[in-house]
């Protein structure tokens, strides 16, 4: 028999070298993020000067900090609709085996597996004045061109028309999942009853998906808000600050201003934002579990 | 059961096939660009197909170096992330899942809030911390704090519980001891999870752009996603080179992609249903 002592420590050594790396590069980063939210650090850290709530007095009286947060949320409330609902449409037609589901899913889902910065160049190409296809099918159908990355209530439509084709493959993915995970003898019992698939859609499928419609929405809603990479690497916040999200107004203050005490406090406002969505996420879906399942 | 074919049947066929092209086109577009001479890509109206195919864009953009450099770099960033985080991973859900020591809960407690924690609101601290380590331009700097996944965590040891501990008990009396019964009983009886784990993981760490755009300021430390972001300033508006750069940094993992489809689609599915 083992000794109770070696019972006890061994699930410490189990846990260990994740919780080392747990909390040197994320339990850290996190308070001490907090810490310099009430000094004035800059990236060179060597002179502190506390201020106390002064980075927090002075998020709530900065423009860029509102119209970036609105920036963010503008691009949440464009982009969170058409990846719920293209992605149930691709799910809906995408269910099926053989060759063509296969070439279906390696459509629909190829390009959530490429990295930013392709797809942005891609996109910038796609998007570019004079030469680029966007440009191209626009002024073959008869219509005027249109500078989509440099004109101000244009480029976050582009943005989000590239990230709704990026990213929608997830979700599309993820209703598959949800859509084969209905027994065929739901769909049987319907046939038996002469059900048209047209009843079967609307009566059986879209019902059953109801959690995982709520499901995916809030993690779109989530992923939405974090918003950077894409804007940053097509328009740069531009033109006008018109696309410019909060995180890159975060990381303008940290590693342009080298005022990291104030990009702090921005961070955590941020980070409040998100943990309030996760909760409300958690209740809703706490709530909702009895009447699905 | 033999399929008809019936009107919705051969109606959702073809809305399916569109809706793919469309898909597939931006794809299609930057590889026939990248096959164009530079004198075509600028040519209007725009041409579908280049006229004269070539590989020059392919040759020059080779010919420059990075784009192998960076390709080392992603390689060696996104191996060292998946292993890692496997194995620290799997190891943290094994102790939550089937050792009673002191403080387990309240631990597991701050693991399951870390979740919580966007990474983007630690750039800043984590940079600062990263400068005072003296890890900054260096691989560890990359690859560390990717390793810190506490929802890889967390979906593992929900299937560890699901996991009977009959088997466990057998090996304990064939005398294996508790590391033996990791890799001996738990990680075989968890593989499709552990290569979904692993895929995105992998898939996560290769086209991670924030992080690494942050710690690296070396070109010769960049990986992928951040070497090509300088391509657009240093080819200029070279649109065949930068189709032909964009091509090949995304090629790697669509292949990744076309050959491990079926497990992609349900591990997918698996974190989707369990988390």
């Amino acid at each position: 028999m083992r000794k109770p002592w070696q019972e006890r420590w061994a699930g410490l050594f189990f846990v260990g070298p994740f919780l080392l790396l747990f909390a040197v590069f994320l339990v850290w980063p996190t308070i001490s993020g907090l810490w310099n939210s009430f000094f004035n650090t800059s990236l060179a850290g060597v002179e502190q000067e506390f201020l106390g709530l002064q980075n927090w007095r002075e998020m709530f009286s900065d423009s860029a900090v509102w119209s970036s947060l609105k920036n963010t949320l503008i691009f949440t409330a464009m982009s969170t609709p058409p990846l719920v609902i293209i992605a149930l449409v691709m799910a809906l037609l995408a269910n099926r085996t053989g060759v063509l589901g296969w070439l279906l899913r390696f459509a629909y889902f190829a390009p959530f597996v490429l990295p930013a910065t392709v797809v942005t160049l891609i996109w910038v190409w796609i998007y570019e004045p004079g030469f680029g296809l966007a440009n191209g099918l626009l002024t073959a159908g008869g219509f005027a061109e249109i500078d989509w990355l440099n004109t101000e209530n244009r480029a976050m439509l582009a943005v989000v028309i590239t990230t709704v084709w990026w990213t929608v493959g997830f979700n599309f993915l993820l209703y598959l999942a949800a859509l084969q995970g209905i027994p065929e003898q739901v769909y049987e019992a319907a046939d038996i009853d002469g059900a048209s698939e047209r009843q079967k859609l609307f009566r059986i499928t879209l019902p059953l998906l109801r959690r995982t419609t709520g499901l995916i929405a809030v993690l779109q809603l989530v992923a939405s808000l974090k918003i950077f990479d894409q804007i940053y690497l097509m328009t740069n916040g531009g033109p006008n600050y018109a696309t410019r999200p909060i995180i890159q107004y975060i990381y303008q203050n940290g590693f342009t201003n080298y005022r990291i005490g104030y990009a702090s406090a921005i961070s955590y406002m941020f980070f409040a934002i998100i943990v309030v969505v996760a909760v409300l996420q958690f209740k809703l879906f706490s709530g909702s579990k009895e009447d699905s399942a | 059961m033999r399929s008809t074919w019936t009107f919705p049947k051969v109606a959702t066929a073809v809305g399916a096939s569109i809706l793919g092209v469309i898909w597939l086109i931006p794809l299609l577009w930057a590889v026939s660009t990248s096959l164009k001479p530079e004198s075509e890509t600028t040519r209007s109206p725009i041409t579908w197909f280049p006229a004269t195919p070539t590989a020059d864009a392919y040759r020059s953009v080779l010919d420059q170096g990075d784009l192998i450099r960076w390709f080392v770099n992603s390689s060696v960033v996104s191996v060292l992330v998946t292993v890692l985080t496997l194995f620290v991973s799997v190891l943290a859900a094994f102790g939550f899942s089937r050792n009673e020591f002191p403080g387990r809960r309240v631990l597991f407690g701050v693991v399951i809030a870390g979740i919580l924690v966007p990474p983007q609101v630690l750039i800043v601290p984590l940079f600062q911390e990263m400068t005072s380590l003296g890890l900054v331009d260096t691989y560890w700097g990359i690859v560390l704090p990717q390793v810190v996944a506490p929802v890889m965590v967390f979906v593992l040891k929900k299937f560890f519980d699901g996991i009977s501990r009959d088997y466990e008990d057998a090996a304990r009396v064939d005398g294996a001891s508790r590391w033996r019964i990791v890799w001996s009983v738990m990680v075989p009886m968890s593989r499709p999870i552990l290569v979904a784990v692993g895929i995105f993981t992998f898939i996560g760490a290769w086209n991670n752009f924030l992080w690494p755009f942050i710690v690296t300021t070396d070109p010769s430390m960049m990986t992928i996603p951040v070497g090509l972001a300088n391509v657009q300033g240093s080819y200029g508006l070279r649109y065949a080179q930068i189709m032909a750069s964009a091509v090949l940094g995304g090629l790697p993992l669509l292949i990744v992609y076309a050959l491990f489809q079926r497990q992609v689609v349900r591990g997918v599915g698996d974190a989707g249903i369990k988390g």
